[in-house]
């Protein structure tokens, strides 16, 4: 178990007229060990630091405002190893801190959410997109910062509605989360009036990356006629090779080719280019969706506590979910969160690698109360009733 | 569209006084000018990367650019478009604003979360300030003795004594602040929040808040109506504000602080001037990449000017 403290690297200056009383925030970042099943390519490493470097940059953020406040800022990081009990990592940090982050597989983060130290603490999901969490699962002490799979997918069947593709097909993989995900996209589909026309199980046990050019068109050439091959492969395993291998000369869009993500290193509008390159300066890397999620974590306690002059959880837990809270997230408009299930709001970006394709929620997807409620779980759709 | 339309009418109020706008292109790497008597493109001059502020010395016998990419202020000689030469001007420099005295810019330095302050004579930094994440809107009062540098992540105005160069007061403002200007004889200060939707006005003689400015946009959901740039009319009776991706201009009554008219311009608008008798105003249009020109009295857009892309910054300069 590798542990940490760290503190922000700002000088402690405190300055003017404004400097309220003394305030100080602790965080832990707990990443608790999950193992990887192996993938067809080894083209990209996960980064060690993934999810820890978005919060430092968030830490850095805060603890430049907090200078002119009097407010300070740390981070005690815990990253567990295979064999460590995430249970009794995350009991030892609570008795420190009140404020986590948890980069953790669901199951896990409400085992923690559920323990005794919890309960009067305040959680941040920043890695599980189980759509779970937001609804049946939901717990009044943890916030999602990282968006729903039906965020995602809901994002992708706008532009296919948009784009009037409506003749979908799918391919899905054997893991876990790949079926998830293709959960996800078809109550997506369905709830924006379209449907798939075939779908096939990947469960090939060839390596694909010598294979593929053979085994991709034979395989989706049964799949018919369609517009878009949807692709749930979550681990990144099969899907890299199906994209320009497929009978059918038709986009890809899913888990690969045109993807809905939290964030990716295309996006420079909304200032954005200005957190991207903060962050690559950092860390030497390009940011990614779990880095963003973690820092949208941060940043918020950072927010919560720059407009309250707090540190309390139900000052800050509160001030949180009010309608005073906004997050500049850098996706063009103000991010809060849903009272109703503790979602963060957000736009979604659909991407191919190389560029930013269009931001969801697009323009024409109404909604009587905020546009970006047609993505995920709307207040009837979620019956969480943890935060009523 | 009300571009088409005006364009129909014809309707153009002959400028007192001849001039040029000055437009900094963010993704052409140029400036073009306007003639605010023809309203046509008259020359495009290339400059540094990514050129966003741009201001006029007071005699109007150079240019300073932010040319961002560059981490330079470029001094450009505005009868030949000739670089003349660079201003240190720290990591990133976005926007500025010239002191009274014709000498010192401040400099936002938006990557190093600084404010530089530059001599233009000496061409040395003369001071660096600690400032918020992200530094964007910049102003000075008219007396010469506060400097204002807005930061866009910590959403705060940080207020700068020009004396000792340090910061004397720091006001939080709404999400990701963009623009300020000293207004009634530099008694009051007006911030715009791009993400908050507001612009806040303080006192300056006690940083004390005294009004705050919403937007409602018909049609227009609340969160894409985002204040950036402002200016006002001679008498300062009126403001007129950049409302962004809502492609509005708001009209603000500056006594009352109350929104009088929303007038629509080209997509993205961010920055504005003045032409020289402030009958007439231009307006940068980003993602259009156009500028729009509105005649003040009847405030309506009366002409849309194909520009480079994405229009950033507007700077007037008198040629008569």
């Amino acid at each position: 178990m590798g542990r940490n403290l760290l503190i922000a690297t700002v000088l402690g200056l405190c300055v003017g007229s404004t400097a309220q009383a003394d305030v100080a925030l602790n965080i832990g970042y707990l990443s608790v060990f999950e193992p990887q099943p192996p993938t067809l390519s080894n083209l990209d490493p996960e980064p060690a630091d993934i999810g820890l470097a978005g919060a430092l940059t968030g830490l850095d953020d805060n603890a430049t405002t907090g200078r002119f406040l009097g407010h300070t800022y740390t981070l005690t990081d815990v990253s567990l190893q295979e064999g460590d009990d995430p249970l009794a990592a995350a009991t030892d940090l609570l008795a420190e801190t009140r404020f986590l982050i948890v980069d953790a597989p669901a199951e896990t983060l409400l085992a923690i959410a559920d323990l005794a130290q919890a309960q009067d603490a305040l959680l941040f999901n920043a890695v599980a997109g189980d759509v779970d969490l937001r609804r049946d699962g939901c717990r009044a002490n943890v916030l999602h910062t990282v968006p729903s799979d039906a965020m995602r997918t809901d994002a992708l069947a706008q532009i296919f509605v948009k784009r009037r593709w409506d003749d979908l097909v799918m391919i899905t993989g054997t893991h876990p989360q790949d079926v998830a995900y293709a959960d996800a996209m078809r109550a997506s589909l369905t709830k924006f009036g379209l449907a798939l026309s075939a779908e096939k199980t990947w469960a090939f046990d060839a390596d694909m990356r010598r294979a593929a050019a053979q085994e991709v068109p034979l395989f989706t050439q049964e799949l018919g006629d369609y517009d878009v091959l949807v692709v749930a492969d979550e681990l990144h395993d099969f899907g890299r090779y199906v994209l320009y291998n497929t009978w059918q000369a038709r986009p890809v869009a899913g888990s690969e080719g045109l993807t809905a993500v939290t964030w990716s290193p295309v996006i420079e509008q909304w200032g954005a280019a200005q957190l991207q390159s903060r962050f690559e300066e950092a860390h030497a890397r390009d940011m990614t969706s779990q880095d963003y999620a973690a820092w949208a974590a941060m940043r918020t306690l950072g927010e919560a506590v720059t407009r309250t002059n707090a540190a309390d959880v139900q000052t800050l837990r509160d001030y949180i979910l009010s309608d005073d809270f906004e997050l500049a997230g850098f996706k063009g408009r103000p991010l809060t969160y849903r009272d109703w299930n503790g979602q963060l709001r957000q736009p979604i970006a659909i991407a191919h690698p190389r560029a930013l394709v269009a931001q969801a929620p697009l323009e024409g997807f109404l909604h009587q109360t905020n546009e970006l409620d047609t993505l995920g779980l709307d207040r009837p759709e979620s019956n969480c009733e943890a935060f009523e | 569209m009300i571009r088409s339309a005006t364009l129909i009418c014809g309707f153009l109020v002959s400028p007192v006084w001849a001039g040029e706008i000055w437009v900094t292109n963010e993704k052409d790497d140029t400036v073009s000018i306007i003639s605010t008597e023809t309203l046509e493109v008259i020359q495009t001059y290339p400059t540094g990367e990514r050129p966003r502020g741009i201001t006029f010395s007071k005699d109007y016998s150079v240019v300073y650019i932010c040319a961002s990419d560059s981490d330079a202020v470029q001094v450009m000689d505005p009868n030949t478009g000739e670089i003349l030469h660079d201003l240190p001007s720290g990591e990133d420099p976005e926007q500025f604003v010239l002191h009274p005295n014709d000498r010192h810019l401040y400099i936002a330095n938006e990557d190093d979360a600084i404010t530089t302050v530059v001599d233009t004579e000496t061409r040395r930094v003369i001071a660096q300030i600690d400032v918020g994440v992200e530094p964007e809107g910049m102003a000075v009062s008219p007396d010469g003795k506060i400097a204002i540098t807005t930061s866009e992540t910590t959403n705060m105005a940080h207020w700068i004594d020009t004396e000792t160069q340090e910061l004397f007061a720091n006001t939080l403002v709404d999400s990701r602040p963009r623009h300020a200007e000293f207004v009634a004889e530099g008694t009051q200060l007006w911030v715009s929040s791009e993400i908050g939707g507001t612009i806040t006005i303080f006192d300056v003689a006690d940083q004390s808040e005294i009004g705050k400015i919403d937007f409602e946009v018909q049609g227009v959901h609340p969160d894409r109506v985002q204040p950036v740039g402002f200016e006002f009319t001679a008498d300062e009776k009126t403001a007129f504000v950049a409302l962004g991706p809502s492609n509005h201009v708001a009209v603000v009554n500056a006594e009352t602080f109350e929104v009088e008219d929303y007038i629509l311009v080209g997509r993205r608008v961010w920055h504005m001037d003045f032409n020289g008798d402030k009958t007439q105003l231009f307006t940068t249009n980003g993602v259009s990449g156009d500028v729009t020109v509105i005649d003040v009295a009847s405030r309506t857009a009366v002409k849309t000017i194909k520009v480079g892309r994405f229009p950033w910054g507007a700077a007037y300069r008198p040629t008569e």
